[in-house]
């Protein structure tokens, strides 16, 4: 199945895509993509659906099973609040990468802008170049892996949440600390790199985490807030 | 509390409720986190008074003539929009900070007069969703609990960007409510603090907003209203941008609005009272010539058939209670009072609903506390509360002569005291002079 955005409508792709059959996975190809926001949001069956050109915002927004590939770039909010499946963004990605997300896996070939995977919920990220500023914050759970750099206050406040970093760290955000990699975590991190098809080794990564010193309000840390 | 002895002259400043908190200040130091809506006297509903009918106007016969009560919420771009029978609907409570009990008797209470329920923060409850007929899902910062699967099954969707307790604050649910299920559905560890983001996390204005609406239509298929609720503070703007955002409906919280666990300082510190946001969203509405037709839902402190009346007089289309609501169910009912006493409080004075040990069953997880909540019951006082909110306002409006609720019209309305005249837009009570407005 093939859709054309310069004859066609978001509406009308969208509407086709959520009509689809949930007990086969259906191929389908949207051409024309130029910017257009809210491209296949939504989905609840096993499809595969490849974008050709640059996506707007919420692309692949609360995925649910569906395969998306964007070969392109991905605008704000790229998969957010995905509960399973897989979003391909075979570019860079913006802010608020995944934000929310319950499930599933999101790989971004270029880098990720600030806020990637804010507030996670059980989503696992591979970012293949860089983050952000204030990536993972208020992570709570799930896998953010980031072959490159991070941007500042990297995991501010995160609850339980997994962050593995290839490169430099500008700052850990509060209550965020580095934290010894056992062998559970290069388990955990060598399935992730082999899910988003890179060859990185995984002893090179450093695993950040939770303190857990912000887990109850204590008058103690009013300072850290 | 000591008895006043004669010559003992209380500071007005410095009253004995302020030496409490100071030393309880000193004594703790943190502030003061309480649930329940501000308990300051601030200019309200109770300022306006109704111009019956004499001669000028026409009255209608009570117990015989027809008011309607009907609403329609969310025409301007949904394809089934939410048709209730009577204009007061229940607020967004969440399960975590309510039983499962107190949801279950909202929605059978709601249910029954044939008006809706809402969540919370929680998320969407099964039992939630089988006994609201009609049921608001709210889209909050936090996103605990936000799935595609649920946000289908809603028949509003409501992106919340303030509340009226708390507008620019976020919330926090004490790891002592924290139970298994709690925990499960907001994908975070038992017993620890589950924080209430202040803002959405994946957009950083109203024009991101647009978007975000969008998308939401997009995933329902452009079914279901989305209704976009606001503390009120700057709320002439907001709304204005509300709309442009694409919003169908527009849910207005006043200060006087409840909350589950907030700052002292901020319930009665923050926001503007419900009854001096009204006139600022009507006239944004009008403006855009969109009054009526994205539909204006207000609460904050709504008690009585009078507040509701006059909320609709001013030009709201529905009204929401929240408290009000906890309250018909049996929060800070007197058979609990020797209960209250024991943690520190006492019946009508109870606020301390993040601590989880609400005697009533209402804002706690505990199994035992919660059992005494009977749903069936419970419902059933919500919904004889709510059937005299509607008949209360029915009986104001028909005394101004109006065949349905919504015929309610400021003019209907004065003003007690210059302060409600100039915030209402009103013309104080005896006189034409609408402060800021009119020379009389």
């Amino acid at each position: 199945m093939e859709f054309d955005l310069k004859t066609q409508t978001v509406r009308e792709v969208n509407q086709a895509l959520h009509d689809l059959p949930k007990d086969k996975a259906s191929e389908v190809v949207v051409n024309g993509i130029s910017g257009d926001h809210n491209l296949a949001v939504g989905m609840d069956q096993p499809a595969k659906i490849t974008l050709n050109g640059h996506a707007g915002y919420y692309c692949a927004g609360m995925n649910k099973e569906a395969e998306i590939i964007v070969n392109g770039n991905a605008g704000q909010g790229v998969a957010e609040n995905m509960m399973s499946g897989k979003v391909h963004v075979k570019g860079n990605a913006s802010q608020s990468a995944a934000a929310t997300a319950h499930g599933g896996l999101l790989v971004v070939d270029g880098d990720a802008a600030a806020r990637c995977g804010i507030s996670m919920k059980g989503v696992n990220i591979v970012v293949k170049g860089s983050v952000g500023h204030m990536s993972a914050f208020m992570g709570q759970s799930g896998c953010l892996v980031v072959c490159g750099d991070a941007g500042e206050a990297l995991g501010d406040s995160l609850y339980e949440a997994h962050l593995y970093v290839k490169g430099k760290v500008e700052s850990l955000g509060a209550d965020c600390i580095q934290k010894e990699m056992r062998p559970e975590h290069i388990e955990e991190l060598s399935a992730l790199l082999k899910e988003a098809g890179s060859d990185e080794d995984p002893y090179s990564f450093t695993r950040y985490g939770s303190a857990r010193q912000l887990y109850t309000f204590k008058v103690d840390n009013a300072s850290a807030y | 509390m000591t008895m006043k002895q004669p010559g003992l002259i209380e500071s007005a400043t410095f009253s004995r409720d302020v030496i409490h908190e100071i030393q309880r200040a000193a004594e703790t130091g943190i502030y003061d986190i309480r649930g329940f809506g501000a308990k300051r006297k601030v200019p309200h509903f109770d300022d306006l008074l109704f111009l019956g009918a004499s001669m000028s106007r026409y009255p209608l016969e009570g117990y015989r003539e027809k008011c309607g009560t009907d609403v329609t919420l969310g025409t301007r771009f949904a394809k089934n929009p939410i048709k209730l029978d009577i204009p007061v609907t229940i607020a967004g409570m969440s399960f975590g900070a309510l039983s499962a009990n107190a949801k279950e008797s909202l929605g059978r209470g709601a249910n029954m007069v044939g008006t809706s329920t809402t969540t919370g923060d929680g998320g969407m409850t099964p039992e939630e969703r089988q006994t609201s007929k009609t049921l608001v899902y709210q889209y909050l910062p936090s996103r605990y609990g936000m799935n595609p699967d649920d946000l289908r099954k809603a028949d509003a969707i409501e992106v919340v960007l303030g509340q009226g307790a708390k507008p620019g604050g976020g919330g926090m649910l004490l790891g002592q409510k924290i139970t298994d299920r709690v925990a499960q559905m907001r994908n975070l560890p038992k017993g620890i603090d589950q924080r209430s983001a202040c803002r959405h996390p994946d957009w950083t204005g109203p024009d991101d907003l647009a978007i975000k609406i969008q998308e939401l239509r997009e995933i329902t298929d452009w079914q279901v209203p989305i209704y976009i609720k606001v503390g009120a503070t700057r709320t002439y703007y907001d709304v204005k941008l509300a709309v442009k955002a694409g919003a169908d409906v527009i849910v207005l919280d006043g200060m006087q609005g409840g909350t589950a666990a907030t700052q002292d300082v901020f319930i009665e510190h923050v926001g503007i009272p419900t009854m001096a946001a009204i006139p600022q969203a009507v006239r944004a509405l009008q403006e855009m010539d969109m009054h009526r037709k994205v539909q204006l839902i207000v609460s904050g402190g709504i008690r009585s058939g009078a507040d509701v009346a006059k909320a609709m007089a001013l030009g709201a289309d529905a009204v929401a209670i929240g408290t009000a609501a906890l309250v018909a169910l049996g929060c800070n009912h007197p058979k609990w009072d020797a209960e209250y006493q024991k943690i520190g409080s006492a019946a009508g004075f109870y606020d301390d609903y993040h601590e989880g040990k609400c005697p009533a069953g209402i804002s706690t997880q505990d199994t035992e506390l919660a059992a005494r909540l009977n749903p069936e019951e419970a419902g059933k006082r919500l919904a004889n509360y709510l059937q005299v909110l509607t008949m209360e306002a029915q009986t104001l409006a028909r005394a101004c002569g109006k065949s349905h609720l919504h015929n309610l019209e400021p003019e209907d309305l004065v003003a007690l005291n210059v302060e409600a005249a100039a915030m209402a837009g009103v013309p104080l009570a005896g006189t034409g002079w609408i402060p800021g407005k009119s020379n009389y």
